[in-house]
């Protein structure tokens, strides 16, 4: 197990120097640092996977150094392994090292490369020291410390005002759910005595039924622990009401999108509640609050993101509403199945992701749909590998027989949703089932704008300024309208071209998961013999994959129903009928109007938090500062210093008269107080 | 090594070095500052280095008689042993700041600071009463002179802004120590520390001392010299002003309120907790609108001492030892924010935070420190603020939940207005053209920076080595506040577990929770 500390640290060794070499170190060698530690990394990650999956490995702490001491709370900086950390450390290892090698291409143009790659690999450090954490305090740096990463690379493009204003919101969006994440710690150290993860869930089991004092009322101790928890969850993972930060970080580079916005980061929430599952899993009313939160996420993610152009705000809708099925799935006591989606999702959203980039690397850094068309030919690998993820997404199989990753994950979650038999549960069903209707709907919209129909390239800005550099040399203005009109096929007379084979690799890897991860680790996640490969690593209950099996025929249906309404909708509306949208939208005006803006949330805080903060900053600092509390502090005493030499001066006059006046006032003083002591 | 009177030593390097730059040209007197500065440094180390963990509490003590009562008696606990260290840490790194940045009056300039050294050294290990108010206030005056004659424009307000309140304070201060004087007969800090007070006397000894403090550390509404003095002193001024001299109220409060008087602290714990949190928000939202960096970093300065407050006023060892490593962290990053502000200012010499922008693009290394000392300021775990912060808002949180969550929106609001301070200076466009040709950190500002980065790291991931020191003076002061120590309000109702042996054991664990936080 020694060998965690070279996945660990390596990436961090690797980005230090590529950080601080930076310019002086060039972009070649901090490439070849970074992208070979991290691939070091996820070989040495996979064994651990694999030695678990055969179940011949037992859960191992590795202590690394001594952090805290205050009394008797204690945490030290250690290493966990167990199934559920070996599970998250191929995850992260495999889709880093795959991200690492297609920046490679994505990046090459740019000439702060060394910057990224140092980002990158710090990033994957920080999630890597998350999910081994074996106290909370350490998983709360994992926390802050993929918050920072997030930040400096969503403001990696520091000269566009967007980036650096979606970096901010992104850290202080995070930094609110942090709130009730360190709060839930302090409230788990004052119950529990200890911040150890796994003394705390021994433990869980001695205070089911106390109650506790938060905020002048009394609730279930472990309920108001583990909401407070959750929030935490809900900021990183982007749940509903803490999620306008996740559309914003798509300034990013989209490699940074894919590894940190759609693998990685997003899934800590997912995976801290699983960690913690037989902490959530002893208060049926945080599960019913983390059920609902997950099921309303999906939900509306999913509604937003039917009606988005920009390619990477679809994606990135589409993982806010897949990790309100991870949640759902959590909520509904099915952490088995909650962490199998989160697998299958890294894989296949990772590859949706990067396969957009090469997209937007072909079509001269457009992102806008309307612009797409035809690009079926042009980058014909591009678009198996976006076929491949979009067939995982939308859960493409066939009940009991086979399918492409997000049919098993997928399925079994909204099997457990419906068997868990309450209410909150058939809640999460119907929405994860309308949800699904909108993927299957949405991802297809995504193929169908991109690489189907006719290209509508010409009136593309970005297309524009690419084809006027590459004839524009030499050329007159009127030549260059000649030549415009010269395409009236909506070229341009543009040629996208198929990206290099750094980035093909990593989306043909992928393209490999998508299909086959569901296929092949569907037993050891969620079936009967889950226990066996779990090892106690998160709550699974047996009762509930009985459950999951007896649903009746038509739950297990739907799915596959509703992905294949959602496709013949896509190609009705996309491809039979294009005019369709456009006037269908026409007709829902007031609906489409509210969901195309996000559901007016940015607007909402906007008018409840961000204005009034600036506005109580000025009225402090106008009002009270300089206005109270200078004027009646030391400028009101320097007044009063002023007024009283004012009044000395005018006593000491100079005449004679007035000095004996003031005398004689004194003596009748003093003689009186003498008299009357 | 005991008998050794280094503590004196340290007073008298520093003293005889000013002495020596009044007599000496401005390059002479640099490098003499600096030589006394590094000296002293050793020292610090070899203090560091020597000290007991585990020992008796006061070590390195000395005493000699004067005269009627009043007696040179220096020896330090654990808690002084840091600040001590901090001090002459911070020393050199302001010598270093001025090296360029002063060139009037240089000499002068230089022996105020090696005083002011003697005077704080002289604070956190004076041991009798009046010595103890004699440096505490003594240091008033050297740093009134480098605000008033090598400050900026609107200096002379500033100056007599931060002379009026916190000698206003100070003189309620002396009224409570004749009189402690006269009831228990000595002067011996230590002693004082020990002794019972009667309940009547105490609440009004507390708050004379209060006043005092509160107006050092600062906290709201006695803040507003802060940010004048702050914005009107040179670079090293703010340093030393944010480094050390915001630590003695923070020091007061440890030596004298909550020892001497636990039962008033106790009475009085609500009021320092509202100030406490009004401050963080109010504070915190001021400094979102600023426009001048230094004023924007100062108001952080108070948000973040309510943190230590809180901490103090939280009565377990979480929240006291928190709070001591919030002041040592604080200490070290919000005086490097202003060494990076200064870095700055010396090219442009503007605070003017509009005045910048795009330094990312000319200034990649600065851009880089002034990121860490943002993230540290933020509170990223893995630097020293972390480990105080969470540490004292853990300890408060023992007391009330409602306090924690109100000076728990700091670490939200703390990133709104660091993050958007340094979005505007060094994210976007070069809108200025002097701004984009100011030149990349000169080897002299790395050296000066660098040490803060390698100290707010040591702290933030090993601070077991600040934390040793300290460990049994926050044992012995959270014994003596035992008795006064306020109820929580999270009253923990035992749970009802299937097997119940278990409920036994956990009704023991908790009790000895209670005797040991």
């Amino acid at each position: 197990m020694q060998s965690i500390l070279f996945i660990v640290f390596l990436p961090l060794i690797a980005s230090v120097i590529a950080g601080l070499g930076n310019k002086s170190l060039g972009a070649i060698p901090a490439k070849v640092l970074t992208t070979g530690a991290l691939f070091i990394s996820c070989a040495l990650s996979w064994p651990i996977f694999i030695s678990f999956l055969g179940g011949n490995a037992e859960a191992a702490v590795v202590p690394v150094l001594k952090w805290v001491q205050s009394g008797n709370l204690s945490f030290d900086w250690e290493l966990r392994v167990d199934t559920l950390t070996a599970v998250m450390l191929v995850v992260i290892t495999s889709v880093s090292a795959l991200v690492h090698l297609y920046s490679w291409g994505y990046m090459s143009e740019e000439p702060d490369q060394p910057r990224f790659f140092a980002y990158l690999s710090l990033f994957t450090f920080a999630m890597l020291m998350l999910v081994t954490a074996n106290n909370l305090v350490q998983m709360f740096f994992g926390w802050e410390g993929v918050g920072l990463a997030s930040y400096l690379l969503i403001g990696f493009w520091f000269r566009k005002p967007s980036a650096g204003a979606a970096a901010i919101k992104a850290f202080v969006v995070n930094r609110v759910g942090d709130l009730g994440f360190m709060l839930g710690i302090f409230g788990v150290y004052l119950v529990f005595g200890t911040v150890s993860i796994p003394a705390i869930l021994a433990d869980v089991g001695n205070h089911a039924g106390s109650t506790i004092g938060f905020l002048g009322y009394r609730f279930d101790t472990l309920t108001v622990l583990a909401i407070l928890l959750f929030i935490g969850a809900m900021g990183k993972s982007a749940q509903l009401g803490l999620h306008t930060w996740l559309p914003d970080a798509m300034e990013g580079p989209t490699p940074v999108s894919a590894l940190i916005h759609a693998a990685t980061m997003v899934t800590a929430g997912v995976f801290m509640t699983c960690r913690l599952s037989p902490l959530f899993a002893a208060s049926p009313a945080a599960m019913e609050f983390v059920t609902i939160v997950g099921a309303c996420t999906c939900f509306f993610a999913a509604t937003i993101g039917t009606t988005q152009w920009d390619i990477k705000r679809v994606i990135a809708y589409s993982t806010c509403s897949q990790l309100g099925y991870m949640f759902f799935a959590a909520g509904s006591g099915a952490f088995g199945a909650a962490m199998f989606h989160l697998f299958t999702h890294a894989f296949f959203k990772a590859l949706l992701f990067l396969g957009a980039g090469s997209v937007i690397h072909a079509m001269h850094h457009e992102q806008d749909m309307r612009y797409y068309g035809a690009l079926r030919k042009k980058i014909p690998l591009t678009f198996y590998a976006m076929m491949a993820g979009t067939l995982a997404i939308t859960g493409v199989g066939i009940v009991d027989v086979i399918g492409f990753a997000g049919f098993y994950s997928k399925d079994s979650i909204l099997e457990a949703a419906y068997g868990s038999g309450t209410g909150v549960g058939h809640f999460a069903f119907f929405a994860g089932i309308t949800a699904a209707l909108l993927t299957s709907f949405y991802s297809w919209r995504l193929v169908f704008l991109t690489f189907f129909g006719k290209a509508r390239w010409s009136q593309s800005e970005h297309i524009q300024h690419a084809v006027h550099d590459d004839h524009g040399h030499g050329h007159d203005h009127a030549h260059d309208r000649h030549h415009g009109h010269g395409h009236d096929d909506g070229t341009a007379g543009y040629h996208p071209h198929e990206s290099p084979l750094v980035m093909l690799l990593p989306l043909i890897i992928l393209s490999i998961g998508a299909v086959a991860a569901g296929f092949v680790f569907n037993h050891a996640f969620v079936s009967e013999g889950e226990g066996e490969f779990w090892k106690g690593s998160l709550i699974f209950s047996e009762h509930l994959i009985h459950a999951m099996h007896g649903v009746p025929m038509w739950v297990k249906w739907a799915p596959f129903g509703v992905m294949v309404t959602g496709f013949l909708g896509a190609i009705y509306a996309y491809i039979l009928n294009p005019g369709f949208p456009a006037a269908f939208v026409r007709v829902i005006k007031p609906l489409h109007t509210f969901v195309y803006n996000k559901w007016f949330f940015d607007e909402l805080y906007n008018f409840l938090f961000v204005r009034p903060s600036f506005a109580l900053g000025r009225l402090f600092w106008k009002q009270g500062d300089i206005g109270i509390i200078d004027r009646f502090g030391p400028n009101g005493a320097a007044w009063v210093v002023v007024q009283g030499t004012g009044l000395a001066r005018r006593i000491q006059s100079g005449l004679l008269t007035s000095y004996a006046l003031w005398m004689l006032a004194g003596l009748v003083a003093a003689v009186s107080w003498v008299l009357t002591r | 090594m005991t008998d050794f009177p280094i503590l004196s030593l340290m007073l008298a390097v520093p003293a005889v070095a000013a002495m020596g730059c009044l007599a000496v040209s401005a390059s002479t007197a640099r490098m003499l500052a600096l030589a006394a500065t590094l000296v002293d440094l050793v020292l610090g180390i070899v203090l560091w280095k020597n000290f007991q963990i585990g020992g008796p509490q006061w070590q390195f003590v000395e005493h000699a008689q004067l005269f009627s009562g009043f007696s040179w008696a220096l020896g330090i606990d654990g808690i002084a042993l840091t600040l001590v260290v901090l001090s002459t840490f911070l020393m050199p790194i302001c010598i270093g700041a001025s090296w360029e940045a002063i060139e009037k009056r240089v000499p002068e300039y230089m022996a105020a600071f090696l005083f002011m050294e003697t005077l704080m050294i002289g604070v956190f290990s004076a041991q009798d009463l009046f010595l103890f108010y004699i440096l505490f206030e003594a240091g008033l005056i050297p740093m009134y002179l480098i605000i008033g004659i090598w400050g900026g424009a609107e200096r002379i307000y500033a100056s007599y802004k931060f002379f009026l309140y916190t000698l206003l304070g100070s003189v309620l201060m002396l009224i409570a120590m004749l009189w402690m004087v006269n009831e228990t007969g000595t002067a011996d800090i230590p002693t004082l520390m020990a002794y019972n007070f009667p309940r009547g006397v105490q609440n009004l000894l507390w708050l004379a001392f209060f006043a005092s403090f509160a107006v050092k550390m600062p906290m709201w509404p006695v803040h507003t010299w802060l940010p004048d003095a702050h914005v009107q002193a040179p670079t090293a001024g703010s340093v030393i002003l944010a480094g050390v001299l915001l630590k003695m109220g923070g020091y007061g409060f440890i030596r004298f309120s909550l020892p001497m008087f636990p039962e008033a602290s106790a009475y009085f714990a609500p009021l320092v907790w509202g100030l406490s949190m009004v401050a963080v928000v109010y504070t915190s939202l001021v400094a979102m609108v600023q426009t001048d960096m230094k004023k924007l970093i100062a108001y952080s300065s108070v948000a973040h001492m309510a943190i230590v407050t809180i901490g103090l006023f939280a009565f377990n060892r979480q929240g006291l030892e928190g709070s001591v490593v919030v002041m040592l962290a604080h200490g070290l990053v919000s005086g490097a924010l202003f060494l990076c502000v200064g870095v700055i200012y010396d090219r442009l010499h503007t605070r003017e935070i509009t005045r910048y922008g795009g330094l990312a693009i000319n200034m990649p290394r600065y851009a880089l420190f002034f990121m860490f000392f943002t993230m540290a300021s933020v509170g990223l775990p893995a630097t020293a603020n972390f480990v105080g912060e969470f540490l004292a808002l853990g300890g408060i949180y023992q007391a009330s939940s409602w306090v924690a969550l109100v000076s728990g929106t700091g670490i939200i609001l703390g990133a709104a207005y660091m993050l958007y301070l340094y979005r505007r200076v060094v994210f976007g466009e070069q809108k200025n053209a002097d701004a984009a040709a100011m030149p990349d950190l000169s080897a002299r500002e790395f050296a000066l920076l660098a040490p803060l980065v390698i100290a707010t790291l040591w702290m933030g991931i090993y601070p077991e080595s600040f934390i040793a020191p300290i460990r049994n003076d926050i044992v012995y002061l959270d014994a003596r506040l035992a008795s006064a120590k306020p109820q929580g309000d999270a009253q923990v109702t035992a749970g009802h577990p299937a097997p119940a042996e278990h409920a036994e054991h956990h009704e023991g664990a908790e009790h000895a929770e209670g005797s040991e936080k």
